[in-house]
Formats: structure tokens, C-alpha cells, sequence
């Protein structure tokens, strides 16, 4: 078989830093090529150059699709031939509806009036390709994350697809709705249309992809034919960052003291339609030095419960009792949260975790700036050394700690976030997905911090989507469904099955809870 | 990493200083150059003590409003309502002091808390209701402007008690046997201020050296030091030869230094550049944005009252069209000085920057007999240019 796309000897720099060295990279139609690499390993640059956002002449090497060279000027260029891309970052207009945003630059029209017929009818065929059931005229801002990922690549479908690039599509997405968008993906296949996938969860790739490229450092380290041979998520991972990691999760042998933490009663409202009960009289601890992981799938709560936690920052109505080392407390506020030891680290640490604009310093003293502002005034000396400790300690790899937050990977952003919340020296952490959009080598590193808290005697709560992370960190898992928890799992008893199980068993019983669960991802703050 | 900073060759070192501060002092050297131009234009009539003096007093109150604008505009919002609020200002104040005899202590008081109380009522719909500024701000202006007329029943009001004139017309007292035409009270208040200048930040650069933290190469400090000395020294020795140092200049220089200081160097100055950078994210970092955002708008009501009471003073009369397009000069000075229209970014010393180059235009074009039309292209143009150069910056 021929290649429908061959990349030959592609290389990039940007002032004097090499992004891309002679890269060859190849796919064939119908095949779901998967390209993995650590952040930073020049994975979206690559895919830059081939959508023409860095127009021919910027790079060296040559393009050949579908059997002539191509020179794109621009990304105008490389979508008439048919390459798609869909960003991480949906591009979607919220206020819109499914089909105003399906026909955004190009509505079927005759003498410049919109064809509103031909554009319902045609969105209709795109939403069944797709799998979705939903009517054109829902608006996107009532849609969860997953059928949005969905609509965007109907909005692709709109167009002439060739081969379909899609950056890290289900980053944000929870099991069900990823196991539905890779279940497209095979679909396309059978269509003759290449795939190229950009994802870190290496599962998923095993799952359905035909050939896997490594890339580290700018170059082609490992190429994979995943029909040849079987896959082996070490070697990848071995490929990926050049260090054997025989355990991808740090050994730690558990210390768990007296509770910490206990919740006990505790129930939310939507703040928006305060007659729906988003959360419903559940109970949930932490000890000390013990990580507890909750599990469930998008939409369960999980996120809603920690923010009803920590100072009262979602929900309303919120009824139910806290005690934090046996004795019981009124947390209403953020401040008062913070003051008692509780902490928060948000899952979307770009809107909700950070000050993008500001530098390294100020995000993280700005949960406990007393520390180093004795009488309101700040001791800049003082907390240029409390950060730059932090920035050791934490291995925050940037120029200095008045380097722009915003300049910095996903794993660096996310240690300042958490530098940020041990600064307040908190009892219990609690972490909303803390490895979201992070490479495999800063992941561990993470890991490696949850231990050493814990080991310090700190309660740690992890919240996550990705199954084999809280198998491989937690002492205990519960598993959140609908509102409620559904299941409890010591650590070493614990598999992606019985949660999986666990969830299911109760989603039958609820009936329409899937729907429900769908529902409240599209409306979180 | 750090190893490698301070080990960079020394030319690399200065040319990448240059590089980065180059931002900060633009607008700066923008004034700088302004003036310069209409020094020249003007056949030395710029810099003459009187003009000089005339400078200072007729934008005291757009720089004393700056300070405040600085604030809402940095966590975010815009404040349209100031121009009329200090009109209205104006009038309370000549109906209390020329119609009811009130003392001009107590009327000043009376004015401030006036304004603190509009700022209040403000501030509460933008902070706590989530109105947008620009809307709440915008029916404020309109009331406090109809509300001036009001107060006033449309006729002008005046003339103040010749105690209170003095905040806007009076100069320090002189205490010394004064030199010719020379003030040697402002003089020696000058050159005290220079040297503290000077020594403050010699002493801040050597503590930072001594934590070992990278500074400013030496050269670099030594001529900012020289030229910033030279700088306050020639200008209080022109404002001196006339008739010293005015009272509002003094009022003024306080604050530009007290705002100054709190923007940052303070707990509360540090938050509320964190509400405007990312007002959720320091909400879930337990600031408390929305008592912020409300006292940013008491704070702006008591700087436009102030500059309010100085414009009455300065004219000597409160007239129902005083106030009107003060908001636009005001807003206009922040944003050249570099403030930012999504917040977060803005900084006290650009903004008075701002209002520099805004006077010293209007100044300026008035003496070489520019229309009042042309006038306000002119400043327009600079305004959009200034505020694009800084987008080009950013982007780099």
C-alpha cells in the first residue's frame, strides 16, 4: 500500500532552538496512525507543518500528499486538499447552535441568504455519522465537553476529509465518551480516511491504532506496526522519555494514621436550577498520610463535591458536617477553607489554578501572602527565596521565578499550582485531576509528590479520570456516581473492572443516569 | 539555570537589560521626547516657571483621577462616571461653603465622604451584582451630571473662602529669606526629596545584591540614579524661581507615592492585580474579588471627589459644565501609561506618565495656537498609537 502522506526529512527551528530534526513521518489511507511523545517533543509542531500553519518555506523537507509534493501557504490551503485538524482547544462558539456552528464559514446559501433547510438537513446526516442524537439547533453551552469533541469533528466532516488530526481529543473527556469518539475514529477507517492521533493515554492508542511514531526531542525515535507485532506500553514509554520506567508509579509503603478529615451528611444544589441535588448526603474521610482516590465518570459530582468542600465555592444550599481532626467546622468561605488547612487544586488550572499574565512568584504565594508580608507590606526578598525554594524543591523547570506562568508546560504550570497550595501547609489536599494534560515524565513526578505528602502526615484526595492512576497511587478508592458514592475499594483490591462495575451496576438502577451525568458535564462552572 | 544568568558576558547582560526594560521606560522616553519637541516648537516657552507652574495645576486633578482609574481599570472594570461625579463634587462643595457658610474643613470632609458614598453605590452593583462597570458607570454619569446641574439650578456658584482657593492656587509657605526669585524652601525641599530618591534605591539595590539576587548592571543604575537626581533637582529648580512648590503639586506628589507603594509592595495591592489577572482563580485563592472590586470603586469616588474639590478651587467658582470629559483624559492617561483593557496590567507611575503626555500635549498645542479641533485628532492619534505600540510590545 501506498502512502496517502509522507513527511520527508522535515525539520523546524525556532531562534536557534531545533524543533524538529529530519523527521519522517508517513501515513497510509485508512490507517489510524497514533504520534506520541512527551510535551515539548514537537509533536503539534509537526502537525503545524503539515496543516500549513508554518507556511512552505519556514521548514526544511518535503510533503508529499496523496502522491505530489504540497506546499501550503497557509491552513487554507491544506484543508482544500482534504487535512483536517481539530485542536485541543474546542473552537466552538458557545452561544451558537450545533448547526450555525457546523456551517460557521461556509453556510449553504443561496444569493447570500442562508439555505436553512439544506443546512438542518445536512447537520442531521453529520450528527448520525457521528453518533450523536442531539438536535441542530442545541446550543453548544448546553452540551457536555465529550458530544462537543463530537461536534467539532462533525464540523470536519462538513468539509472534504482526507485525514482527520486530532490533538489530545479525549484530554477532557471520561471513559464512556472516549471509548464512543475512538469507536468513530475505527469507523473512519473503514472509510479510507487516514487518522492522525495525538494523545498521551497510551491505552487508548493500543487500542486503535495501526502504527505508532514516537517522538523525542524532535526526532523520530521508535516507529511501531502495531499489526506486526503486539504493543508494549513500556517500550513506548521507554521510547518516549529514554529512562526505563520499570514502575510507572512510585513504590510507597502507606503510614495512615487517625482521620483527618470527615464528612458526613453532606448534600449540594445546582446553583443554577436549585431544586436539582447535585450532591446527596454522602459521607467521605481522609486519615492521615493516606491517599484516597474517587473515581466515577464525568459528571458524577466528583469535582462538584470537592468545590462544595472547599469554602463553599460551588453549589448552593449546601447542608451537611465537616470535621477536620475530630473537631467539627463551619467552612463559608474560600479564606476560612484555606485558614482551617484544607486545600484545592483545581483540575482546570488555566482558568480556576492560575494567573497566567503573572510570573512564577506571585501564583505561588498568593494563597498565603501573609507568610511574607509581615504587617501587609511584602517582603519581596522573603518571598522571592520562599518561591525560588519551591521552584527547587518542586523542580519547576523556567528561567527564573519571574518567568510569565503562562510560558511553561502543562507539568511545570501544574507544580506551580500545587507550590502554590503547599505554601498554605495544608492538612488535607485534595486533587482535581492533577495529571490532566501532562507528559508521562512529569506525571511521575507528580506521583512522586502526592507520596511525599502523604508521608508528611497530609490527608491526600485525588480525583481522577484515568483508572490505572488511582489504581497505581491510592490506598483506597470510592467510586462516585450520580451524586453519591456507589463503592469503596481497599487499594490493593481494587481493578478497573470493579469500578467499572461499580458504576454500571448503579447507572441501571438510576436509568436515566447517563443522560443525567451528560447533562451536568455541559453545565460546570 | 540561575549559574548561567549571572555568568552571561557582560555586553549580553546589558543589551538583554536593555531589552527588557525597555517596555517600562517607553513611555518614558515618549514623554521625555514629547516635551523636548514642544520645548523646541515653542522657542523655550514649555519649560518657563510660569508655564511649568500653570502645568502642574491644570492637570493635578486628571493625575490625582489616574490613580484611581489605575485601580478599577487593573482589576478589570472602567469607571465613566468621574468627570460628573467631580463636577457634582464641585457643586456640593460651593453650596455648602458659599450658600450655608459651612467651614471649609468640615465642607471638604463632607465632599470626600460624598464621594466615598457614590463610589460605594457603584462599586456595590459592579462588585456584588455583576452589572458591568461600563453600564453602571455610564447611568452614573449621567446622574451625577444631571444632579450638578441640579445642586447648581444651572448658574455657577462661587467665590470660594480664600483659605480653601489655596488648595488649588496656594504655594508652600516659604520659611527661608528667599534669593532673588528663587524659593529656597522648595529648593532645599527638592533636593532633599533627590537624594532620598537616590539613597532609597541604592539601599534596595544593595540588599538585593547581598541576597544575591541579579540586579541592574552598575552602569545602568549609577546614570538612572544621575539622571533621576538631575531631573527632580532642575524641575523644582524652574518651579522654585517662580513661586515655589504649589500645594496641590504636594498633595499630588504624596499620593502618586503612597499608590505607588500600595500597588506593589502591599497585600491588598498584590490582590487586586490578581482579581483583574484571573479574578476566579485568586477567588478560589482566597481573595475576597468581590470586596475588592467594591472598595477599588469607593476609593476611585474619593480621588474624583478630591480632584473634584481642587478644580472647584482652581476656577474659584463650581459650574454645572465642570467635569464634563474629565473621564476620557483620565482613562486616556491609563491606558497610555500602559494599563491593560483586560486587567491585571497597568502600573501608578505609567499612568501619571500617561497624564504627562496628555498635559503637556494640551499644553503645548495651545501655545503654538493649534486648534482646539486639531487638538483632539492630535491626542485621539497618540492615544491609539500608544496604546498599539504596547500591543506590538506584548506580542514580541
Amino acid at each position: 500500500m501506498t502512502a496517502m502522506l509522507e513527511m520527508r526529512n522535515v525539520s523546524k527551528s525556532f531562534a536557534g532552538v531545533q524543533a524538529l530534526r529530519d523527521v519522517n513521518f508517513s501515513v497510509e489511507a485508512g490507517q489510524i496512525h497514533a504520534l506520541v511523545g512527551e510535551n515539548g517533543a514537537g509533536k503539534s509542531t509537526l502537525m503545524k507543518v503539515l496543516s500549513g500553519v508554518y507556511p512552505a518555506g519556514s521548514y526544511e523537507g518535503t510533503i508529499i500528499f496523496e502522491g505530489q509534493e504540497r506546499r501550503f501557504r497557509d491552513i487554507n490551503d491544506s484543508e482544500a486538499l482534504g487535512i483536517i485538524i481539530i485542536h485541543q482547544e474546542l473552537a466552538l462558539i458557545p452561544l451558537m447552535s450545533i448547526a450555525e456552528n457546523i456551517f460557521l464559514s461556509h453556510p449553504p446559501s443561496k444569493f447570500g441568504v442562508i439555505d436553512r433547510d439544506q443546512v438542518y438537513r445536512r447537520t442531521r446526516e453529520l450528527l448520525a455519522q457521528v453518533g450523536l442524537k442531539e438536535s441542530p439547533d442545541t446550543l453548544i453551552t448546553d452540551l457536555g465537553v465529550g458530544k462537543q469533541q463530537l461536534v467539532e469533528i462533525a464540523k470536519a466532516l462538513s468539509k472534504r476529509v482526507r485525514m482527520l488530526i486530532l490533538d489530545e481529543p479525549t484530554a477532557s473527556l471520561n471513559e464512556a465518551d472516549s471509548a464512543a469518539l475512538l469507536e468513530r475514529l475505527m469507523k473512519f477507517r473503514e472509510q479510507g480516511i487516514g487518522s492522525i492521533l495525538i494523545s498521551h493515554k497510551l491505552n487508548e492508542v493500543a487500542r486503535v491504532a495501526d502504527h505508532i511514531t514516537v517522538l523525542r526531542d524532535g526526532r523520530t525515535v521508535d516507529g511501531i506496526d502495531c499489526r506486526a507485532e503486539p504493543i508494549q506500553e513500556d517500550r513506548i514509554i521507554r521510547s518516549m522519555v529514554n529512562r526505563d520506567l520499570a514502575h510507572r508509579f512510585p513504590e510507597r509503603s502507606a503510614k495512615i494514621g487517625e482521620p483527618v478529615l470527615e464528612v458526613s451528611n453532606w448534600s449540594v444544589y445546582h446553583p443554577i436550577h436549585p431544586d436539582r441535588q447535585v450532591i446527596k448526603n454522602v459521607n467521605f474521610g481522609v486519615k492521615r498520610g493516606e491517599v484516597v482516590g474517587i473515581a466515577g465518570l464525568m459528571g458524577a459530582g466528583r469535582t462538584e463535591f470537592a468545590m462544595s468542600l472547599f469554602g463553599r465555592s460551588w453549589g448552593t444550599n449546601i447542608s451537611g458536617r465537616i470535621a477536620l481532626e475530630g473537631h467539627e467546622i463551619v467552612l463559608p468561605t474560600v479564606a476560612a477553607a484555606i485558614d482551617a488547612g484544607l486545600a484545592y487544586v483545581t483540575e482546570d488550572r488555566k482558568q480556576l489554578g492560575l494567573i497566567l499574565a503573572d510570573d512564577v512568584r506571585k501564583n505561588i504565594t498568593l494563597a498565603s501572602l501573609d507568610q511574607v508580608a509581615p504587617g501587609r507590606v511584602i517582603d519581596d526578598i522573603a518571598e522571592l527565596k520562599v518561591a525560588s525554594d519551591y521552584r527547587n524543591r518542586m523542580r519547576i523547570r523556567c528561567s527564573d521565578v519571574y518567568q510569565e506562568t503562562g510560558q511553561l508546560s502543562g507539568g511545570n504550570q501544574q507544580k506551580v499550582v500545587l507550590s502554590k497550595w503547599l505554601m498554605t501547609d495544608p492538612k488535607v489536599l485534595i486533587l482535581d485531576e492533577p495529571t490532566r494534560g501532562i507528559d508521562v515524565g512529569a506525571k511521575y513526578e507528580i506521583y512522586c509528590i502526592i507520596n511525599e505528602l502523604a508521608e508528611a502526615g497530609r490527608g491526600v484526595v485525588v480525583i481522577s479520570s484515568e483508572m490505572p492512576e488511582l489504581l497505581g497511587i491510592c490506598d483506597r478508592i470510592c467510586v462516585m456516581n450520580d451524586g453519591a458514592f456507589v463503592g469503596e475499594f481497599p487499594g490493593a483490591e481494587a481493578t478497573q473492572e470493579n469500578i467499572m462495575r461499580a458504576i454500571m451496576r448503579n447507572e441501571r438502577s438510576n436509568g436515566n443516569g447517563a443522560a443525567r451525568a451528560a447533562e451536568m458535564g455541559g453545565s460546570q462552572p | 539555570m540561575t549559574d548561567k544568568t549571572v555568568s552571561l558576558p557582560e555586553e549580553r547582560r546589558h543589551g538583554s537589560f536593555i531589552k527588557n526594560n525597555l517596555r517600562n521606560y517607553g513611555m518614558l522616553m515618549s514623554l521625555i521626547a514629547i516635551m523636548l519637541f514642544f520645548q523646541v516648537m515653542t522657542s523655550g516657552t514649555l519649560l518657563q516657571p510660569l508655564n511649568l507652574t500653570n502645568l502642574v495645576l491644570q492637570n493635578s486633578y486628571i493625575v490625582i483621577m489616574a490613580l484611581g482609574m489605575l485601580l478599577v481599570i487593573v482589576t478589570g472594570h472602567i469607571d465613566l462616571s468621574v468627570g460628573s461625579v467631580a463636577g457634582f463634587v464641585g457643586a456640593v462643595a460651593a453650596l455648602l461653603m458659599v450658600t450655608y457658610k459651612v467651614d471649609y474643613t468640615l465642607a471638604f470632609l463632607i465632599c470626600l465622604a460624598v464621594g466615598a458614598a457614590i463610589g460605594a453605590a457603584q462599586g456595590y452593583w459592579v462588585a456584588y451584582f455583576k452589572i458591568p462597570s461600563f453600564i453602571v458607570t455610564l447611568a452614573g454619569m449621567l446622574v451625577f451630571k444631571g444632579l450638578a446641574l441640579a445642586v447648581l439650578q444651572g448658574q455657577s456658584l462661587g467665590p470660594f473662602p480664600p483659605t480653601f482657593q489655596k488648595l488649588s492656587s496656594g504655594f508652600i509657605p516659604e520659611l527661608l529669606p528667599e534669593a532673588g526669585t528663587l524659593h529656597p524652601t522648595s529648593m532645599l525641599i527638592g533636593a532633599v526629596l533627590a537624594l532620598g530618591l537616590v539613597y532609597a534605591s541604592a539601599k534596595s539595590r544593595a540588599r538585593e545584591v547581598s541576597h544575591g539576587i541579579e540586579v541592574e548592571p552598575y552602569a545602568f543604575f549609577l546614570g538612572k540614579s544621575v539622571v533621576l537626581a538631575f531631573a527632580v533637582l532642575y524641575f523644582t529648580y524652574l518651579i522654585a524661581t517662580y513661586r515655589g512648590l504649589p500645594n496641590v503639586l504636594v498633595i499630588m506628589s504624596v499620593l502618586i507615592a503612597l499608590y505607588g507603594f500600595v500597588t506593589r509592595r502591599t497585600v491588598i495591592g498584590r490582590q487586586i492585580y490578581a482579581v483583574g489577572g484571573n479574578a476566579k482563580a485568586a477567588g478560589l485563592s482566597g481573595i475576597k474579588t468581590e470586596r475588592l472590586t467594591f472598595f477599588t470603586f469607593v476609593n476611585m469616588g474619593v480621588l474624583a471627589a478630591l480632584a473634584g474639590l481642587v478644580f472647584a478651587a482652581r476656577l474659584n467658582t463650581a459650574t454645572p459644565k465642570a467635569g464634563l470629559g474629565f473621564e476620557l483624559d483620565v482613562i486616556a492617561a491609563c491606558f497610555i501609561g500602559g494599563a491593560s483593557a483586560y486587567g491585571g496590567v497597568g502600573r501608578v507611575g505609567g499612568a501619571v506618565v500617561g497624564a504627562m503626555i496628555m498635559g503637556v500635549m494640551n499644553n503645548g498645542m495651545s501655545i503654538l495656537g493649534i486648534g482646539i479641533d486639531y487638538q483632539q485628532v492630535i491626542k485621539g492619534l497618540v492615544l491609539l498609537g500608544a496604546v498599539c505600540i504596547d500591543v506590538y510590545n506584548q506580542r514580541r
